[in-house]
């Protein structure tokens, strides 16, 4: 493994919501220039860009995102990549970023997020987040995400006793962290039994266990260790970056109460990393739904599978617990709009390593890990991030 | 060589509507509308369900009785006026979905009441020329009632289907005679929604002249008498039309009882009488002799002379018609509504 | 709607029969089917399979809010069910109340309709399971 260290010297992004006067590209351009003017470089120093971006072909009949990108951004000429991995685009778009530095060719490669999910209507938007999953086998029968996540929550709740009240918690959290943040899309607590009793969506998942559809952008600046130095006192280093794959339907896993994806990827990442998980400070997880933070934490290792739910239970997981989890207010409080996730999760993640995340603070946070995962778990990116 | 039936098999939807729930949203009287008609409750298919997933049912209980290969079938037909296609033949789905595909001739039949009845003919000679081994006859229907109307009360989903061979039969059909004419007494145009009628027309002119000239016809013809027939089954459109048609040739009522079913599953008209013959063959033995008139409005009626084999005590219907019947959860007439499409924009489409 | 007419009308032995495939080498069976066994890859020898269209419930959950087109079955079960023979498959279970459902019963398979392009387009069928009683 070469030493090419890679860091992230500048973030940006913009507010998580319904932003009815916001377009894809109003999106993508402002975050943009929080992050460049963050990092303090000017624009010709870009040498590269990725963009994660899961749909916006059916959200608005827009593909080739790569160009579209770089011509928007001002920057047309540089080579611009769009990359998928459904709701993991954003942290593919993070990990090729990484790559592309790593590889020793490029100093300074932008890695964005984007995704602009309100200008079609509901159902539409949910149909084509289907596309996460498997098209001929799963959506054309009928099943929609909150339902396969179902799935997951019932067998979890049946071989591990995990209670709807456990799974509810991580909801409850996440809200009250939310609070304190200022791109999230809810910034508004919700009590425990104000998630058991929303309508259900898919039994037993209810609205409350769902992240909503969200319109946002995220942008980070990364930059090779020579450059890093260069601009930055303190720069927040990238140590590890891993990517594994399962099955894309549901149904092809080999359990439904455990995300393989995850459990391979963080086994490479703590590798990479050379650390352990006791070093870990904070986490960053995807919970598209409650349920997926429980698979998540038991998944990378922090408690034993089964026990996630226990482990909310407890208290450990909020910020002043002994493993804070979403101190942004996860996918749930923060809004989740696909592509960008994944790049959110890192923005958050070096706030919360530069000791800039105010109210929702974790305290000595030095290492930090971020977890994004794409449809039911056929594929999941980790990066371990650190000071120092 | 005799033709017979190698094999049947029956269908009918879960959901029941009680005629006195739809009098009730009319402002009848339930209990004098089920007194009249001799009806209790009406099968009502599920949202999901048509004529072409019940043929597919009815069909593969038929070949699971048979136990023939499903790529010797030469000929398919599917009688209904339901068809879910206008232009696109249910039989064809059939045959894909048992895999008789691709070696065999299929199309759709219409005939009111009477088309599975027809399609039943069709593959008898079919097989006697020894053109096909076996051919497989279906009716099924998930026939629309026009609300209000008096045979809103009757018309129900169901079906039945009929491998028909010369080969392991487990009864012969010994004769087949029909009568026809050129009768108005029930139709629908092409575009609209919901049959016509002419009431009080349907009765003595069009079902009753039909299904008792066919039946005397083909009695005459064999030289054979009431007397001679263990079973007796009519086309049902209501409890008492049959009832009567057997009082005008001689029949006795237990001659009838067995193949009766609109009382509790309504008329699943090109259903009806087949699904009646099903009944009948689930508790037949052998020598029993069957007496079959359809009828279809337009107007027509088939009448069979059918014999059992000692081969139907050994193969008996593993789901026999009676289980259909008992299988049954009731709806209200909301939901009845929403299941037949009867509100606008209610579908399963996108 | 004409769109997707031709991968409907591919998946028809599968959608209407259960026809899936199985590795003669390690005799892994697939439904959905695979041509490339992912144990065996390129050493495996892929032939037809038909299931019989049994099997059990593994895990469900009751839809309230529906995909367009499925809105009006709602509240619908979706489960995924283990086959008899192995593979898992995603399904709607029909002809049943929500609350009889369960880890662990059994269920065979049925032809219903599943969607249909609008007013104009083609029907597309295929299986869906009911609970054995």
């Amino acid at each position: 493994m070469n030493e090419n260290r890679v860091a992230i010297i500048g973030i940006g992004m913009t507010k998580f919501g319904e932003l009815w006067d916001y377009s894809y590209r109003d999106l993508i351009t402002e975050a943009g220039i929080k992050a460049i003017t963050d990092a303090g470089i000017e624009g010709e120093d870009i040498q590269e860009l990725y963009v994660g971006s899961m749909s916006p072909g059916l959200f608005a009949g827009q593909e080739h995102i790569g160009a579209l990108v770089a011509d928007y951004s001002g920057l047309s000429g540089i080579p611009a990549t769009r990359v998928e991995a459904a709701c993991a685009s954003g942290g593919l778009a993070l990990r090729q970023a990484f790559l592309s530095i790593k590889s020793g060719r490029n100093d300074i490669v932008v890695a964005g997020g984007v995704e602009k999910m309100t200008d079609v209507p509901t159902g539409a938007a949910m149909m084509a987040l289907m596309g996460a999953g498997d098209e001929q086998w799963e959506a054309f029968q009928g099943i929609t995400f909150p339902a396969l996540y179902a799935l997951m929550a019932r067998r979890h709740m049946k071989e591990y006793g995990t209670t709807l009240e456990q799974i509810s918690e991580v909801s409850v959290k996440n809200h009250y962290n939310a609070q304190f943040n200022e791109y999230a899309q809810f910034r508004f607590e919700v009590s425990l039994e104000e998630v058991m009793d929303s309508p259900p969506v898919a039994e037993p998942l209810r609205l409350l266990h769902c992240s909503p559809i969200t319109d946002g952008s995220a942008v980070v600046i990364l930059a090779s260790e020579k450059k890093a130095r260069e601009l930055k006192d303190e720069p927040i280093w990238i140590s590890a970056s891993a990517l594994a794959t399962d099955s894309l339907a549901l149904h092809d896993r080999k359990s439904l109460s455990r995300m393989d994806s995850v459990i391979l990827a963080a086994k490479k990442a703590y590798k990479q990393a050379g650390i352990e998980i006791k070093d870990i400070d904070f986490l960053e997880v995807h919970d598209c739904f409650s349920i997926a933070e429980i698979l998540a934490i038991e998944g990378l290792g922090f408690c034993k599978l089964g026990e996630g739910g226990i482990l909310t239970e407890e208290g450990q997981t909020k910020i002043d617990g002994d493993i804070p989890v979403n101190p942004s207010g996860g996918l749930k409080g923060k809004g989740h709009p696909v592509g960008t996730t994944g790049i959110s999760q890192a923005v958050e993640a070096t706030l919360q390593l530069r000791g800039e995340a105010g109210k929702r603070q974790v305290k000595d946070a030095e290492i930090g890990l971020i977890q994004n995962v794409g449809g039911s778990g056929a594929t999941c990116v980790i990066h371990i991030l650190s000071r120092g | 060589m005799p033709v017979g039936i190698v094999g049947y098999g029956a269908y009918i939807p879960r959901y029941r509507i009680k005629v006195e729930e739809i009098a009730s949203v009319w402002g009848s009287d339930g209990e004098r509308i089920k007194r009249g008609l001799l009806v209790k409750e009406k099968s009502v298919h599920a949202i999901d369900e048509d004529t072409a997933t019940i043929s597919v049912e009815c069909a593969r209980n038929a070949v699971d009785h048979s136990g023939i290969n499903p790529e010797e079938i030469g000929a398919i037909y599917v009688g209904s006026e339901s068809h879910p296609y206008i232009v696109k033949p249910t039989a064809t789905i059939v045959a894909a979905a048992i895999e008789a595909t691709p070696e065999l001739t299929a199309a759709d039949y219409e005939f009111a009441c009477k088309a599975g009845t027809a399609a039943i003919q069709t593959v008898m000679g079919l097989v006697e020329s020894k053109r096909i081994r076996y051919g497989m006859a279906i009716g099924a229907d998930t026939s629309q009632g026009k609300p209000g109307d008096a045979l809103e009360y009757t018309a129900s989903a169901g079906g039945a289907a009929f491998i028909i061979g010369d080969e392991d039969l487990i009864a012969e059909i010994h004769d087949t005679y029909s009568y026809t004419t050129d009768t108005p007494d029930f139709w629908r145009r092409e575009g609209q929604e919901f049959p016509s009628h002419g009431s009080r027309f349907t009765g003595a002119p069009a079902y009753f002249k039909h299904v008792v000239s066919a039946a005397k016809g083909i009695m005459e013809r064999n030289d054979m008498k009431p007397e001679d027939f263990k079973y007796v089954v009519f086309h049902q459109p209501n409890g008492k039309y049959p009832l009567n048609a057997a009082k005008t040739l001689g029949f006795r009522k237990e001659q009838l009882k067995t193949g009766l079913l609109t009382p509790w599953i309504g008329n699943t008209y090109s259903g009806a009488t087949l699904l009646g013959l099903c009944a009948i063959l689930d508790e037949a033995n052998s020598g029993d002799k069957i007496l079959v008139s359809s009828y279809g409005s337009g107007a027509g009626s088939d009448a069979f002379i059918i014999e059992v084999t000692e081969e139907n005590e050994k193969r008996r219907n593993k789901k026999p018609v009676s289980d259909y019947i008992k299988k049954k959860e009731y709806i209200n007439y909301s939901i009845y509504s929403k299941f037949k499409g009867k509100i606008k924009g209610v579908g399963l489409e996108r | 709607m004409v769109k997707g007419l031709a991968s409907y009308w591919r998946l028809i032995p599968q959608r209407y029969n259960l026809i899936g495939t199985r590795c003669k080498n390690c005799g892994e069976k697939f439904f959905p089917p695979r041509k490339l066994c992912p144990k065996c890859r390129r050493a495996g020898e892929i032939e037809k399979f038909k299931f019989s269209g049994n099997g059990e419930i593994y895990s469900y959950t009751i839809i309230h809010t529906a995909p367009e087109g499925f809105e009006f079955q709602r509240p619908y079960v979706m489960a995924i069910i283990k086959l008899d023979e192995g593979p898992w498959v995603t399904s709607q279970i029909v002809d049943c109340k929500p609350e009889d459902v369960e880890i662990g019963k059994k269920v065979r398979m049925v032809f219903r309709k599943i969607i249909a392009g609008g007013k104009e387009g083609t029907i597309r069928y295929g299986y869906k399971f009911k609970l054995v009683d």
